[in-house]
């Protein structure tokens, strides 16, 4: 994409023009992250979560390699190998920390990037694409986080991997026979073990296909910005290089503080103590908790406690969790305000300041917490209104609520005044 | 059309959760969970304070060196430790002519090299150190049917680790008589030991460290049971990951470097911006 007043590639060296003539790769970069791509002046610092998600990513994979060329996936040995590289394997701890702690920095640094979606309105049109394609890229990442915490063979891997399997039994009639078939047998074993490895080692591949959709389609329309006012004029943007590279530069350094601050002070406090015990299918943890960016989508499933008719709780609550981040897919649709930015929409902002946020704080408690009252009645009460919220709350806001007015462009949002408004208030005026 | 399924399903969802919650608050006030001995007298680990606590926490040889002769002398005789190889026994100050006379000192599993016989022979530095029992059939005989767990990760594979393995040591205690009280059907079985700081109160191993001077320390250091408890904490402190200093001596430096380098990203990307108007916050909250 482009606007007309996008800066050209004009490559000076021979090299460089030799390259464009036969793989305008530079070209390429220099349109996508370069002085090619004009990006709206007034992007907060919250707009840098999507160049360190895609760090992360590129950080999981170079950790992951390298962790795999001495990992070994086989249930007798698996759990001894991820001791061989904290101890034998040159280096080995840092890269195991390092890859633990990557994970969860990757879903901090999402969860960050997708809640600034929700309050910046990021999702609507001309937007539902690059959406969609985020909340695809959000299955994947949890699809592969939880294949990768498996592999060490921990007690809680190997009862995570249980308890996540056995959700699919709950399906009528095809659950049993499905999840023998995911498991490759009764419980997790060998076989299990195994594709796991396998498909974790692919499926950062994929979400990295997925992600260059993603920054396609993001190309297309421009980014968002805070006040949801697209882009008019020159004026209103900056080109990506050298202004937002500098500014996620120094983004980058922020985050590798508190991400190194835990790999080398903190490794094992987003862990869990039971995966250091080796996997035993005859002794059962007493608390089963999965990874802590998991625990809203845990509390969820837990939350369903009771039949409803002929729906048995426990597909009540698998139903629940996986629509809980289906809805997502649907919310360019659900929300059909034409303001985007929540700073401009005083109705929406309180249901998210003071609904969906203290939500998503609760579910993120209960769902770590064992499964007893008072948790289990305060992840009931979330998980009503994160539903309601999406789905009720949304449609009706969108309906009813008296947008604030909008700023005529970028530029006046940012100076104060915009010539071309100027201009355009005196042709209202001499009508 | 869209928005009308939307606020149909939020309704059954939210309705669904919410009768959930009806029945379970039901159900809560008129037969309450009744209180667990467990849950009224599981006790949280006692304070520890080792060397290696601490951003810039590091061994304290002396006490590892202790630590390691009650593994040996003591727990060695139930528990395995077979992540942990002698020859790693040289980050605890041992010379490597120490090491090698260490290591002889303990008998490994070997195969008789004249008939292909599985035998024993002393152990050499590059051997991990043996498992008391041939298989777990025959720990879990030896032991009242309970395995005793691999020591090599036990400060990382509980809660506060080091201080866990501490207070489990010096905790075996009579049952409290208000227990007993409370919870007459609470009393620890034949054949079990009361302890508060294990999760379910009783638990298979006998008190391992009964008397003052159980062990005779080769640095004359008195070997009280706090001692010795702190000392084989401090022990397995050092199994579970010998790395860890050099992990925080790494950090230091890492951090160093990244917030220099994070101080110069700020002062390039204020320049930069500098000939842009900042953005006032224009958009009145």
């Amino acid at each position: 994409m482009s606007f007309p007043w996008a800066k050209h590639y004009a490559p000076k060296h021979p090299l460089t023009r030799f390259l464009d003539e036969k793989l305008p790769l530079p070209r390429l970069v220099y349109n996508a992250v370069g002085a090619g791509y004009p990006v709206p002046r007034n992007l907060n610092y919250m707009y840098n979560f999507g160049v360190l998600a895609g760090f992360c990513l590129l950080l999981q994979i170079v950790t992951g390699v390298i962790l795999a060329m001495h990992y070994a996936p086989n249930s007798l040995v698996a759990f001894g190998s991820t001791e061989h590289i904290m101890r034998d394997v040159n280096w080995g701890w840092m890269l195991r920390y390092g890859h633990a702690n990557g994970a969860s920095f990757f879903f901090v640094v999402v969860y960050l990037h997708i809640f600034r979606g929700f309050f910046y309105g990021s999702y609507k049109a001309p937007r539902e694409m690059i959406w969609l394609l985020g909340v695809v890229i959000f299955l994947l990442m949890m699809a592969t986080a939880f294949m990768g915490y498996v592999l060490p063979w921990g007690q809680m891997s190997y009862w995570g991997a249980k308890v996540i399997t056995g959700l699919f039994s709950a399906i009528p009639l095809v659950g049993e026979p499905l999840q023998v078939w995911l498991l490759g047998g009764y419980a997790p074993d060998n076989a299990a073990l195994n594709r796991f490895f396998s498909l974790h080692f692919l499926l950062p591949f994929v979400i990295a296909g997925v992600v260059i959709l993603h920054i396609w389609a993001l190309h297309i329309p421009g980014s968002t910005n805070p006040t949801g006012v697209e882009v008019k004029s020159e004026s209103d943007t900056v080109p990506f290089h050298p202004y937002y590279t500098a500014k996620d530069g120094f983004g980058l350094g922020v985050f590798l503080i508190c991400y190194c601050a835990f790999v080398f002070f903190l490794p094992n406090y987003l862990g869990h103590p039971d995966n250091y015990i080796e996997a035993n299918a005859l002794s059962t943890p007493a608390h089963i908790v999965p990874e802590w960016y998991f625990w809203p989508f845990y509390a969820i499933l837990r939350a369903f406690t009771a039949d409803i008719f002929f729906i048995p709780a426990k597909l009540m609550g698998v139903l629940a969790m996986f629509s809980a981040i289906l809805v997502w897919f649907f919310l360019p649709w659900l929300d059909n305000s034409p303001v985007r930015s929540g700073h401009y929409r005083p109705l929406f902002r309180k249901f998210f300041w003071f609904g969906l946020i203290p939500t998503m704080a609760v579910l993120f408690y209960c769902g770590g917490a064992a499964a007893e009252e008072p948790y289990v009645m305060l992840s009931q009460v979330a998980t009503a209104y994160y539903f309601l919220h999406f789905l009720v709350v949304l449609p009706i806001v969108s309906r009813i609520e008296k947008p604030k007015p909008l700023p005529f462009s970028i530029t006046e949002a940012v100076l104060g005044s915009d010539n071309k408004a100027v201009l355009s208030e005196n042709a209202k005026s001499a009508v | 059309m869209i928005r009308f399924i939307g606020i149909a399903a939020g309704a059954f969802f939210a309705l669904s959760v919410l009768w959930a919650f009806v029945t379970g608050a039901y159900s809560a006030a008129t037969e309450p969970a009744p209180e667990t001995a467990e849950h009224a007298f599981h006790k949280h680990p006692k304070e520890l304070h080792l060397a290696s606590d601490g951003p810039f926490g590091t061994w304290n040889l002396e006490q590892l060196q202790r630590g390691y002769q009650v593994y040996k002398e003591v727990c060695s005789a139930c528990h395995s430790l077979k992540f942990v190889a002698m020859r790693d026994l040289e980050q605890l100050g041992y010379s490597e002519a120490e090491v090698k006379a260490e290591a002889a000192s303990w008998t490994v599993p070997g195969i008789d090299p004249n008939t292909g016989e599985t035998t024993t022979r002393p152990g050499e530095p590059t051997d991990y150190f043996p498992s008391p029992y041939p298989n777990n059939v025959a720990a879990a005989a030896a032991n009242n049917n309970a395995i005793p767990p691999d020591l090599s990760l036990m400060t990382k594979a509980r809660h506060d680790g080091s201080a866990y393995v501490y207070s489990l040591l010096t905790g075996f205690q009579q049952q409290p008589t208000e227990l007993l009280k409370k919870f007459p059907s609470a009393k620890t079985p034949e054949g079990l030991h009361y302890n508060p700081y294990f999760a379910n109160l009783n638990l298979a191993m006998a008190p391992p460290l009964t008397m003052d001077g159980q062990v005779t320390y080769a640095d004359g250091t008195k070997a009280t049971i706090d001692q010795m408890a702190q000392d084989v904490s401090a022990f397995l402190t050092w199994t579970a990951e010998p790395t860890m200093p050099k992990r925080k001596q790494t950090g230091w430096p890492v951090l160093g470097f990244l917030l220099f380098a994070t101080i110069l990203a700020y002062m390039a990307k204020q320049q930069i911006w500098s000939n842009v108007k900042p953005a006032k916050n224009k958009q009145d909250d």
